[in-house]
């Protein structure tokens, strides 16, 4: 059909034309003889159908498709109105199922399209050089030598991350950089935002290259976008270095989730991390490097591979290594590899699956809420149909109303879409971590939604429309029984059911994850992070303190903190129980082992090196022998405290381990001279652990946590700390936050798992209501003759509820029970993400009820409601 | 509604060629060309009034007769239709297959009859 700009003939000009012809043709037959009332009845009768032959002339196209589809939509609209309940049901339910298409669709979207906002990313790759370590890991002589010798890469740039001490303005501070080969930004074909960006010809071997690149977002935030940034010298661990540039805005760094602050040389590499690894090829200690870059035109990927594999074995031969030999595999780049993308992919590809079947069940429950409405208009259908509507009419006219349904719940659902990727571009879940999540939705995500939505309402539009169309109008006007009678089909009713037991087992499990969250947040520890202030101190690698003086600078740190009389205990630790930094255990032996190889360890202890003072820091319970002392020294016999379990495993009992020795791995005798009670090391959910602690003057780190601990407000505490420390070293950087806040990563698993059942609950609470109201309300209008007869009979509201509610009830109970009970057993997997989830807690139990319940009271209130509404005399009247 | 099954219904498509004929001999409106029509077909032909009107609109819009409002003989306001230049093309070209069809059809089933 044309689309018309301009309608050529106004329907009342057709119509005119219509009524003429009448006007002629009674003329003629009056002139013939015919009495004035006939000749007009027959003429009338030698038109036909003129409603039709006017159908007829708007389906033509003189009435533009525009305006018909109009027309559709006011007629929609307004059917809607009519219903509230059952357009608020439809909308919701797919708002929040496309929503969640969406929202899973735009994440992979970017994760598998748009991996790096970068020119030509089609041709990007990154090198995974072993099939099983599946990060993106080779040394850095061999990266020299794959990208010199390759032919099938425009130049391979080389990246690596890692965390470095700056000094801009009097203020010190860790930042997250990536440290780059000089060819990086030419490779990636990017263009500064300001200045100029690092070149291959900025390096002229080790430790030469004094430039840095600052990335557009920390530019914004921490300098408000200051043009006299670039040119600016900053000192990173205390090495000048000159800002030459910004980097384009948008561009985060060669690793997705997670934007570094600085670009800097690859070369400069000891200036970062305090020792230069750049030459070591083989040793694990070598400092190991992504390579990425573009595919040359018209060179395949197989063939690639094959250059770089012909590389790896002339290197493989000429440097046997510990490692295995190489074996290139290209990878889309963003995540690191098969490192991180096929847990990623693997998981959004998984969320997508549950998305679609999420919105299929909501098809399914629509479709029979839907069909309900055309059974209630069944009788405004068939006088449709009586007067002259076509199948095709009625057809468009259900259908644009699914259709409407389906796009308002499509667009609020996309809205919230992209409120919700917003809030998450914004997420900082770490604070000690630059992550970011920069999933902006495109025009596929768009259009992916607004597909979902056009199919969704095609679906669950369908069914109602061949309902409507089997029916007979004839029928339907005179008896009311146009549709066959159909009882709630088995396969539905074990569908619902199915939907049910789900939604009862994400309730059930969602309220044992926030019991437990709640739990754990009131749990012990074995220390109390409430009160205490965390001052990340790292003397060594960030501020370049060496050998002995370390422990001088630590003492005269300590010292400076502990004379603020706001400060009731301050220490320092080498590592924090809970925190993010991974395991930190060594294998303990018995004092009168010999054979000290790990498999005849006694114990696998954690460890932690602390100043004196720590256990009032972190208020851990010493519950025997003393702690560590500022004479336990270098000097000193070697000393340690150990929590219960190890003196348990060790000692057979806690008041035996005083006074007795144990041996490290290498050898070292070792005294208990207390022991502290135990804790939580490495997760909330682990059994206990054997624990010791070792004095930081007999064991030197240079990179510690300090530990201070006062009754005043964190903020307050945490300025005085700091102008103490930046009395003693202004460029020492530190990186200071609330104890409670950094549990926030040990607490993370319980809440996303928390969050994560809670709105699968909510999307299954919701599917539920939708599907017992569909259910029960195409039931109630199904039996309205049969319950007005009832209730004509002397049937009181109880029995007309069981009757017409029976079947959808005994659905939800029978769903909800199995959910409950399947929710209750697979309660107990919980306990391996969230501390002390238990399902036996009455609140639990009561908690999952009631909720399945409300469930039920929503989703059958309108139903019952019009039951009980129904008016056995208009029944009657109406028939 | 009550039909002569003795009237010949039209063809699908040969209504198109009828009025087209029609308007040769001039403008008519559309009850006129529905008698006319009728008339010349010595009463055989069926034209169902109200089909005329969507088919008129159907030429209308293809450019093969132009429209406008006018007055009858008897002084009544009513739609008169003309035949344009396109429209007589068309009426020599459908007349030429019709002629074509209806003279096989014709061969064809006086072949059978033998």
């Amino acid at each position: 059909m044309a689309w018309r700009l301009r309608r050529k003939r106004r329907a009342e000009d057709f119509r005119a034309e219509l009524e003429a012809h009448v006007d002629l043709e009674s003329e003629l037959l009056r002139e013939r003889g015919m009495g004035e009332a006939g000749a007009r009845r027959a003429a009338r009768r030698t038109v036909g159908n003129l409603t039709r032959i006017q159908e007829r002339f708007y389906e033509s196209g003189h009435w533009m498709a525009g305006e018909a589809l109009w027309r559709d939509l006011k007629l929609a609209l307004r059917g809607l109105r009519a219903a509230p309940s059952f357009t608020l049901a439809a909308v919701a339910t797919l708002a929040v199922a496309i929503g969640a298409n969406a929202v899973v669709f735009a994440a992979l979207n970017a994760v598998v399209r748009h991996p790096l906002p970068v020119p030509q990313a089609r041709s990007l790759f990154v090198l995974q050089p072993h099939p099983d370590n599946t990060s993106l890991e080779e040394s850095y002589p061999d990266y020299l030598a794959f990208r010199d010798h390759n032919r099938s890469f425009d130049g391979l740039a080389a990246f690596s991350i890692t965390q470095v001490g700056l000094e801009a303005g009097g203020q010190a501070a860790p930042v997250w950089v990536e440290e780059v080969s000089g060819n990086y930004f030419d490779v990636l074909r990017l263009q500064p935002a300001r200045g100029r960006l690092l070149r291959a010809s900025d390096e002229h071997g080790f430790n030469s290259a004094p430039e840095v690149v600052i990335s557009y977002s920390f530019w914004t935030t921490r300098f408000h976008q200051d043009p006299a940034v670039v040119g600016r010298v900053v000192r990173f661990n205390r090495h000048p270095l000159t800002i030459i540039g910004v980097a384009p805005r948008g561009f985060a760094g060669t690793i997705m989730f997670f934007s570094p602050q600085f670009f800097v040389p690859l070369v400069d590499e000891e200036w970062f991390e305090g020792a230069n690894r750049l030459q070591q090829r083989a040793e694990v200690s070598a400092l190991f490097v992504g390579g990425i870059g573009h595919l040359k035109a018209g060179m395949s990927q197989a063939a690639a591979v094959a250059d770089l594999n012909a590389i790896g074995a002339t290197l493989d031969r000429s440097y046997p290594k510990i490692e295995q030999p190489y074996s290139f595999a290209l990878r889309l780049p963003g995540l690191y590899g098969d490192f991180l993308g096929r847990p990623v992919h693997g998981f959004l590809a998984a969320l997508q699956l549950l998305a679609a079947l999420t919105l299929l069940a909501a098809c399914l429950n629509l479709a029979s809420l839907f069909a309900a409405r055309v059974t209630d208009r069944q009788r405004e259908l068939a006088l449709r149909v009586a007067l002259g509507a076509g199948g095709w009419r009625v057809m468009r006219l259900l259908w644009s109303e699914a259709v409407l349904v389906a796009l308002l719940g499509g667009g609020i659902g996309l809205g919230g879409a992209v409120l919700l990727l917003r809030w998450l571009r914004a997420w900082q879940p770490f604070p000690q971590f630059p992550i970011s999540i920069p999933i902006r939705p495109d025009a596929a995500v768009y259009l992916f939604a607004l597909s979902l939505a056009l199919l969704a309402g095609l679906l669950f539009g369908a069914g109602a429309v061949a309902r409507a169309l089997r029916s007979d109008p004839y029928q339907v006007i005179k008896s009311g029984k146009g549709v066959e009678r159909e009882r709630l089909s088995g396969t539905r009713q074990w569908l619902l059911a199915g939907q049910l037991a789900a939604c009862a087992l994400l309730v059930t499990a969602s309220f044992v994850a926030v019991r437990g969250l709640v739990r754990s947040l009131q749990a012990n520890y074995g220390f109390n992070p409430t009160g205490a202030l965390l001052v990340q101190v790292d003397l060594t690698t960030m501020a370049g303190y060496a050998g002995a003086r370390v422990p001088t600078v630590q003492k005269r740190l300590l010292d400076s903190v502990r004379s603020n009389p706001a400060v009731s205990a301050a220490s320092l630790a080498d590592w924090l129980p809970l925190g993010m930094e991974g395991w930190k255990d060594q294998p303990v032996f018995r004092g009168h082992a010999t054979d000290l190889r790990p498999s005849r360890q006694a114990a696998d202890a954690t460890v932690l090196k602390i100043s004196p003072g720590y256990f009032q820091a972190a208020e851990t319970p010493l519950l025997a022998g003393r702690d560590l002392a500022e004479t336990d020294d270098a000097t000193a016999p070697r000393v340690a405290v150990v929590n219960q379990e190890f003196a348990r495993k060790l000692f057979g009992s806690l008041g035996r381990a005083t006074g007795e020795e144990f041996k490290l791995e290498d050898g070292t005798r070792v005294e208990v001279v207390g022991v502290a009670a135990d804790g939580k090391y490495n997760s909330l959910t682990e059994a206990p652990q054997p624990a010791m602690f070792l004095p930081l003057r007999q064991w030197p780190v240079g990179e510690t946590w300090m530990l201070v601990r006062s009754p005043r407000p964190p903020g307050e505490v945490s300025a005085a700390v700091m102008s103490a420390l930046h009395g003693l070293d202004p460029e020492l950087p530190f990186f200071a936050e609330p104890w409670s806040t950094a549990m926030n990563g040990a607490l993370f698993p319980a809440r996303l798992a928390a969050v994560a059942l809670g709105i699968l609950g909510a999307m299954g609470a919701l599917l539920s209501i939708t599907g017992i109201f569909g259910a029960a309300a195409y039931a109630v209008s199904r039996r309205r003759r049969e319950l007005g007869i009832r209730l004509a009979l002397g049937a009181g509201s109880r029995e007309v509820l069981e009757a017409s509610l029976g079947p959808a009830l005994r659905v939800l109970v029978l769903g909800a029970g199995t959910g409950l009970l399947l929710g209750l057993l697979t309660a107990r997997l919980l306990a391996y993400v969230v501390y002390q989830a238990t399902p036996n807690d009455p609140l639990v139990l009561a908690g999952a009820v009631a909720a399945m319940l409300l469930v039920g009271l929503i989703a059958t209130w309108v139903p019952a409601r019009r039951a009980l509404a129904i008016d056995p005399l208009q029944l009657l009247r109406e028939e | 509604m009550i039909t002569q099954p003795e009237k010949l219904e039209l063809l699908q498509g040969t209504l198109d060629l009828l009025v087209l004929r029609t308007l040769i001999l001039g403008e008519q409106h559309g009850q006129g060309i529905a008698r006319a029509i009728q008339q010349t077909s010595g009463q055989e032909l069926l034209v169902e009034h109200g089909a005329l009107y969507p088919a008129l609109q159907r030429l209308e819009d293809r450019g093969w007769v132009a429209a406008r409002w006018g007055l009858s003989q008897n002084n009544r306001r009513a739609r008169f239709y003309g035949l344009t230049a396109k429209g007589r093309k068309r009426l020599a070209e459908e007349t030429t297959k019709w002629r074509r069809l209806s003279g096989a059809i014709g061969r064809v089933l006086e072949a059978g009859g033998e």
